[in-house]
C-alpha cells in the first residue's frame, strides 16, 4: 500500500475485483435468504406458494443486483449520492402526496407495474448522501458544528417526510442509521447528548403528534399486560410462539402458533416468530450467528478502506443492517414497540430486500475498490 | 501541506476506527441482549408459554346428547327432536365481533334486541364456546350465509335438534317442556353439559320428571382452533349417550277425544285411571298450552298472556287444582260410617230438606227433603241430611282416616311436579289453622265434600278406582316403560287382571253397597245421572255426581231463588262426576270436573259417561286390533 502515491488511481484487474468481492458475505446472506425461504415454506403451511417462491426468484434477483453493485466504482456513486438522495426526497414527498394506503399509512408510490416504497430508497440514499458529505470535508471540518448541522438535516429532512406517512419504524432506522455515519465520522460527542436531550424535551409534542395506533402501541410496550387480546395481542401470542419452542422448537412445519393463524402478520414482520417456534432457541441462535458474522465482515470491510467515503458507506450499510435485524428481533419479543421493521432477507417483501441487498453491494464495492483513491471534491 | 493533510487524515482515520470499535461493541452489547431474551423465553419460562400455547390451540367442545323421545302407550310421538338448522358465532372474546354482527344483521335482519344479546354473548364467551345467533333457519337463509361465508369469520352453520311437541298444547300439561338452562339449574348440579348454550332441560310435566333419563351423556370433541375460532380439525371424538326414550300410559287418541269433550266449556280437568294397574289413561287440564313456543323461546307477551288469563293455562289442574269435591265425596263418609259401625245397611235416615244444629239450618239440595233413606238410596239421591247424620254419628276423625285411605290429603306416588295434596280438614288442622275447635258444623259441611275440603281429580280418580277395584290401594302412574336407545321400547307383556297394590281390607259387603249406590246413580229411576244409563250391558257404568260451592248460598238468595246462571262465572258452582266401568267388572275409573260448570248431573257427568264409553270401548279386549297396531311398532 505504501507503494502506491496518494492520489493515483490503482487500477485492478477484472479477476482481482471478482477475487475481491466478499464471498464469506454472499454465502452467509444466500443462508439467511434460505432460513427466509424455509420460514416462510412453512408459513405457507408447507406450501411454496404465495411466499416463498417468490422469496427464492427475487434473492436471486437482488443478488444479481448486489454483484452488479459491487462491480461499480465508488467514485460512480460519490457522484451519485447527491442525485439519489434528491430523487429520494422527491419520491417521499410525492408518497405523502399522492401515495397508495396500505396497513394504515401511504407507504407506497405506484408508477404503472411497479410499486415502490420510497422510505426504502431514503435508507440508502441517506447513508450515501452522508458519506458524500463528510468525504468532502477536510478532516478537521468533521466535529466542527458548523458542519455537524448540514448533515443534521440531511438526515432529518427524510425523516420527517416518513414520520408523515405515518412509518415510525423507518424513520427510526433512516434517524438511527444516519445517526451511526455521524458518529464514526467524529461528529462530537456532545451534540449526540444535545440531540438526545432535545428529542426528550419534544417526547410530549410528539405525543400530541402521533397517531392514535401510535401511541396505543408506545403504551402496549410499556405494559403489554394492559390490553392481551387487543393491540398487545400481537406481542403477547408472538411471545408464546417464541416460548413455546423451547431449546430445539416444535420441528418445521410443526409450528402451532403461526400455522394456526394465532400470529398476525408471520410471513412479514413476525417471521423470525414463526421460524423460531419451530426451530427453537438452536434455530434463533444460527439466525443470529449469521447476521452478526454479516455485520462483522461489514465492520472488517470499514475498516479496511482507504478512502474515508467507503469507509463511512461501509459503516452505515453495517448500521443498517443491525438496526433491521436488531429492532425486528426486539420487537418480536417484546423488548421494543411495535414499529414494523422487517428481517431483512427472510421477511416476506420485496423493496426491503431490494435495498437491504443494494446496500450490502454498496458494501461489497468498498471491499473491491478499497484500495481506490477518491478525490475530495467529487 | 500534503503533511498536514495526511496527519489529519490519520486522525481522522484513528478517530474512526475507535468510534467504530465502540459502535461495534455497543451492537455486540444488543445482540447479547437479544440472545439473553431468547434464553429467558426459550428456557427459563418456556413451560409457562408451552401451556399457553395449547391452551390457544386445542378447545374441548361438549356435544349435546339427543333427549330422549316420549311416545304414548301406542307408540304414538308425543315428544320428539327436530332437525334444526342454527347460525352459530365464535369470537376470541368479542375480537372483531362487531363487524360479524354487522353483516349478520345484514343477511338475517337481526334487530337490535338481537344484536345487542349477541355481542353481549359473544364477548362473554369463554374458549370461544360458539354462541347461537338463530335457531330454525330456512333454506334460503342457509344458502344466503353460506354464500357470504368468507365474510363471517366465526360463523358457521350447525345442525342441531330442538324439541317438538306435534300434539301442541293436547299433552302440555302432561310433558311439560323444555327452555333454557337457568341458574338455578346450575346450583349444586355439576353437570357440565348445563353450561352449553344449547341445552335445554325439562320444566314441568313428565320432561322434568324423566329429566334424568331424557337428558343422556355429554359427548365431546377436542378440536384444533385457530385465532378466530375456526375448526381446523377434530383431535378427538367420545360420543355422548342419547338420553333414554320413554312410553306413557297414556293413550293419545283417548287423550284427544277426552280434551275435545272438555274443551266444550272454559276450563277444566279430566282423568282417565285403569283402576287395576293405575295407569292414567288420560290426564286432561283445559285450556293448555302450546310447548313448542316455550322450545323455540317465548316472547314476553305470551308468557304474560299465560300467566294472566283467569283459565290459568299453565296450571295442570288435573294434580294442582284444589277443589271441593262436593258430592262425590259421599262415598268416603258413607264407607266411614259403615267401616265404623256408625250406620249399617238397613240404617234409614230421616230426610226434612234440611237439618238444624245450634240455630243453623243445613240444607239439602232437594227442598222437600227426600224423606227416609238408606246408604244406597241416599248415594243415588246424594241426599245431603242423610250425610249430615251419617257424618255426625262418624265423626271427623273417622272420616279423615276413611278419606286418607282413599287418597285424600296427600301427594300420589305418581311424582309429577306441581301435584298437590289438596286439604283433608281434621280436629288438629282446623286449631292450627284457624285457632279455633272444630265444630259439629264442620262435621256436617265434611260429610258432604264442603267447607274446608278440598280434593284434585286426580285424587278423586284415586278414590274412585279404589272403590271400583275392591279396595286396593292402586297408586296413578304415567310412565309404561323407560329404555336406553340400544333397548327395545316395548310395554309389559304381562297382562294384569288383578290389582298388585296392597289391599285396605275393607268390609266386601261395605264396598258393594258403596258401589251399588253409585250404580243406581246412573241405573235407576231416582238416580241422579240416570239419564245416561247406557243401552249395553257391556259398557254399563257407575258413578257419583256432584256439584261444589264456591260461594256460600246466602238464605236471601235461597228465598229470592237466584239461580247460578244469574252469578258471574267465576261464583258458579263447580260441576263434578266421579264414575267407573263396566259395572259389574270394573276396569276404568274417570274423574271430571268443570269449573264453574254448576250442575253435576247436568254439564260433568254427560263428559264422563262420554269418557269412559269411549275408554271401555278401546279396551284392548274389545280391539283385537289394537294389540297388532303395538307390536308393530
Amino acid at each position: 500500500m505504501s507503494m502506491l502515491a496518494a492520489g493515483e488511481a490503482p487500477q485492478i484487474s477484472f479477476a482481482e475485483r471478482i477475487w475481491r468481492i466478499n464471498w464469506a458475505l454472499v454465502l452467509i446472506l444466500t443462508a439467511i435468504a434460505a432460513v427466509g425461504f424455509l420460514a416462510l415454506y412453512s408459513a405457507a403451511g408447507g406450501r411454496p406458494e404465495p411466499w416463498a417462491a417468490k422469496h427464492a426468484l427475487r434473492y436471486a434477483g437482488a443478488l444479481t443486483l448486489m454483484l452488479g453493485v459491487a462491480l461499480v466504482h465508488p467514485k460512480v456513486w460519490l457522484s451519485l449520492a447527491w442525485p439519489i438522495y434528491l430523487v429520494s426526497l422527491a419520491l417521499l414527498v410525492a408518497v405523502d402526496l399522492v401515495g397508495k394506503i396500505g396497513m394504515g399509512a401511504q407507504r407506497w408510490l405506484v408508477l404503472g407495474p411497479v410499486q415502490i416504497q420510497p422510505s426504502e430508497i431514503a435508507k440508502v440514499a441517506v447513508i450515501l448522501v452522508l458519506a458524500r458529505y463528510y468525504h468532502g470535508l477536510k478532516p478537521e471540518q468533521s466535529g466542527k458544528l458548523l458542519h455537524t448541522v448540514p448533515a443534521a438535516a440531511l438526515i432529518l429532512a427524510p425523516v420527517a417526510l416518513v414520520m408523515v406517512q405515518p412509518d415510525l419504524g423507518t424513520a427510526l432506522m433512516v434517524l438511527m442509521g444516519g445517526g451511526c455515519v455521524m458518529f464514526v465520522a467524529g461528529t462530537r460527542l456532545w451534540a449526540f447528548a444535545a440531540a438526545g436531550l432535545a428529542a426528550v424535551a419534544s417526547m410530549p409534542v410528539a405525543w400530541t403528534l402521533m397517531h392514535e395506533y401510535q401511541r396505543r402501541r408506545v403504551l402496549t410496550f410499556l405494559d403489554p399486560e394492559r390490553d392481551p387480546l387487543g393491540a398487545g395481542y400481537h406481542i403477547t401470542q408472538s411471545k408464546i410462539a417464541i416460548g413455546s419452542g423451547g431449546l430445539f422448537g416444535k420441528g418445521f412445519l410443526h409450528g402451532t402458533q403461526s400455522s394456526l393463524n394465532f400470529l398476525p402478520e408471520k410471513q412479514t414482520d413476525f417471521i423470525f416468530t414463526s421460524f423460531v417456534e419451530e426451530w427453537g432457541l438452536a434455530g434463533a441462535a444460527v439466525v443470529l450467528a449469521l447476521f452478526g458474522a454479516a455485520i462483522l465482515i461489514g465492520h472488517s470491510v470499514a475498516l479496511r478502506s482507504r478512502h474515508h467515503f467507503g469507509r463511512l458507506v461501509a459503516m452505515g450499510v453495517t448500521a443498517m443492517l443491525f438496526l433491521y435485524v436488531f429492532i425486528n428481533v426486539a420487537m418480536v419479543m417484546g423488548l421494543l414497540p411495535v414499529v414494523g421493521v422487517p428481517l431483512p432477507l427472510v421477511s416476506n417483501g420485496g423493496t426491503a430486500m431490494l435495498s437491504v441487498m443494494f446496500a450490502c453491494g454498496l458494501l461489497i464495492g468498498v471491499n473491491v475498490y478499497r484500495d481506490a483513491a477518491l478525490p475530495r471534491a467529487g | 501541506m500534503s503533511q498536514r493533510l495526511r496527519r489529519g487524515d490519520s486522525e481522522r482515520s484513528a478517530l474512526f476506527t475507535r468510534r467504530a470499535l465502540l459502535l461495534g461493541g455497543l451492537q455486540l452489547g444488543l445482540f447479547g441482549a437479544l440472545g439473553a431474551r431468547l434464553y429467558q423465553l426459550q428456557v427459563l419460562e418456556s413451560q409457562r408459554f408451552t401451556t399457553l400455547a395449547e391452551e390457544n390451540r386445542i378447545n374441548l367442545r361438549l356435544l349435546a346428547p339427543s333427549r330422549g323421545l316420549i311416545f304414548d302407550r301406542n307408540g304414538e310421538p308425543l315428544a320428539i327432536n327436530r332437525n334444526n338448522f342454527r347460525v352459530m358465532a365464535t369470537s376470541d372474546r368479542g375480537r372483531g365481533a362487531d363487524l360479524v354482527v354487522d353483516r349478520l344483521d345484514q343477511i338475517l335482519s337481526l334487530g337490535e334486541q338481537d344484536r345487542a344479546r349477541l355481542l353481549r354473548e359473544l364477548r362473554r364467551a369463554r374458549n370461544a364456546q360458539p354462541v347461537v345467533v338463530r335457531e330454525n333457519l330456512g333454506w334460503e337463509e342457509v344458502a344466503r350465509l353460506e354464500f357470504n361465508a368468507p365474510d363471517l369469520p366465526g360463523v358457521f352453520i350447525d345442525l342441531g335438534q330442538s324439541r317438538d311437541y306435534p300434539e301442541g298444547d293436547l299433552m302440555s300439561h302432561i310433558l311439560g317442556y323444555t327452555s333454557r338452562v337457568d341458574k338455578e339449574d346450575l346450583g349444586g348440579a355439576d353437570d357440565a353439559l348445563l353450561r352449553l348454550d344449547l341445552m335445554r332441560v325439562g320444566r314441568k310435566g313428565m320432561e322434568r320428571q324423566l329429566e334424568e333419563d331424557l337428558r343422556g351423556r355429554a359427548g365431546a370433541v377436542q378440536v384444533e382452533v385457530n385465532a378466530v375460532g375456526r375448526v381446523v380439525r377434530e383431535l378427538d371424538r367420545t360420543e355422548g349417550q342419547p338420553g333414554s326414550n320413554a312410553l306413557l300410559t297414556i293413550d293419545l287418541d283417548l287423550q284427544r277425544f277426552a280434551t275435545e269433550k272438555m274443551k266444550a266449556h272454559q276450563s277444566g280437568s279430566a282423568v282417565v285411571m285403569d283402576v287395576i294397574t293405575g295407569d292414567l289413561l288420560a290426564l286432561v287440564s283445559v285450556p293448555g298450552f302450546d310447548p313448542n313456543v316455550f322450545a323455540r323461546g317465548i316472547t314476553q307477551s305470551e308468557w304474560k298472556e299465560l300467566l294472566d288469563s283467569v283459565e290459568r293455562p299453565l296450571h295442570n289442574k288435573a294434580i294442582a287444582g284444589a277443589y271441593p269435591p262436593g258430592s262425590t265425596y259421599k262415598m268416603v263418609t258413607a264407607l266411614a260410617a259403615l267401616e265404623s259401625r256408625a250406620i249399617d245397611a238397613w240404617t234409614r235416615l230421616p230426610c226434612l230438606g234440611f237439618l238444624e244444629l245450634g240455630g243453623l239450618k243445613f240444607h239439602c239440595w232437594l227442598k222437600g227433603g227426600h224423606g227416609g233413606l238408606n246408604v244406597v238410596e241416599a248415594l243415588a239421591a246424594s241426599c245431603d241430611c242423610f250425610f249430615y247424620e251419617a257424618a255426625r254419628r262418624t265423626g271427623v276423625d273417622r272420616i279423615g282416616e276413611m278419606a286418607s285411605r282413599l287418597g285424600f290429603g296427600k301427594l300420589s306416588e305418581l311424582g309429577m311436579p306441581g301435584e298437590v295434596a289438596g286439604n283433608q280438614p281434621s280436629r288438629a288442622w282446623k286449631q292450627e289453622k284457624h285457632g279455633k275447635p272444630w265444630q259439629h258444623g264442620d262435621t256436617f259441611n265434611l260429610g258432604i265434600g264442603q267447607g274446608y275440603m278440598t280434593s284434585t281429580p286426580l285424587q278423586l280418580a284415586i278414590m274412585t278406582a279404589r272403590l271400583a277395584n275392591g279396595g286396593y290401594e292402586v297408586q296413578p302412574n304415567l310412565l309404561l316403560a323407560r329404555a336406553t336407545p340400544r333397548e327395545e321400547l316395548a310395554p309389559p307383556t304381562t297382562v294384569r287382571d288383578k290389582p298388585t297394590a296392597p289391599s285396605m281390607r275393607l268390609n266386601p259387603q261395605h264396598l258393594a253397597l258403596i258401589r251399588e249406590g253409585m250404580n243406581q246413580v246412573v241405573n235407576s229411576g231416582h238416580g241422579t245421572a240416570n239419564q245416561l244409563r247406557q243401552r249395553d250391558p257391556a259398557l254399563a257404568f257407575a258413578g257419583k255426581t256432584g256439584t261444589a260451592q264456591v260461594k256460600r248460598i246466602t238464605e236471601r238468595e235461597r228465598d229470592l231463588g237466584i239461580t247460578q246462571q244469574q252469578l258471574p262465572w267465576h261464583l258458579r258452582h263447580h260441576a263434578l262426576f266421579v264414575c267407573y266401568g263396566p259395572v259389574d267388572n270394573p276396569r276404568y275409573a274417570v274423574s271430571v270436573i268443570v269449573e264453574h260448570g254448576m250442575g253435576g248431573s247436568a254439564t260433568a257427568a254427560p263428559i264422563g259417561r262420554d269418557i269412559l264409553v269411549e275408554t271401555m270401548k278401546r279396551d284392548p279386549s274389545r280391539r283385537t286390533d289394537r294389540f297388532r297396531k303395538m307390536a308393530q311398532r
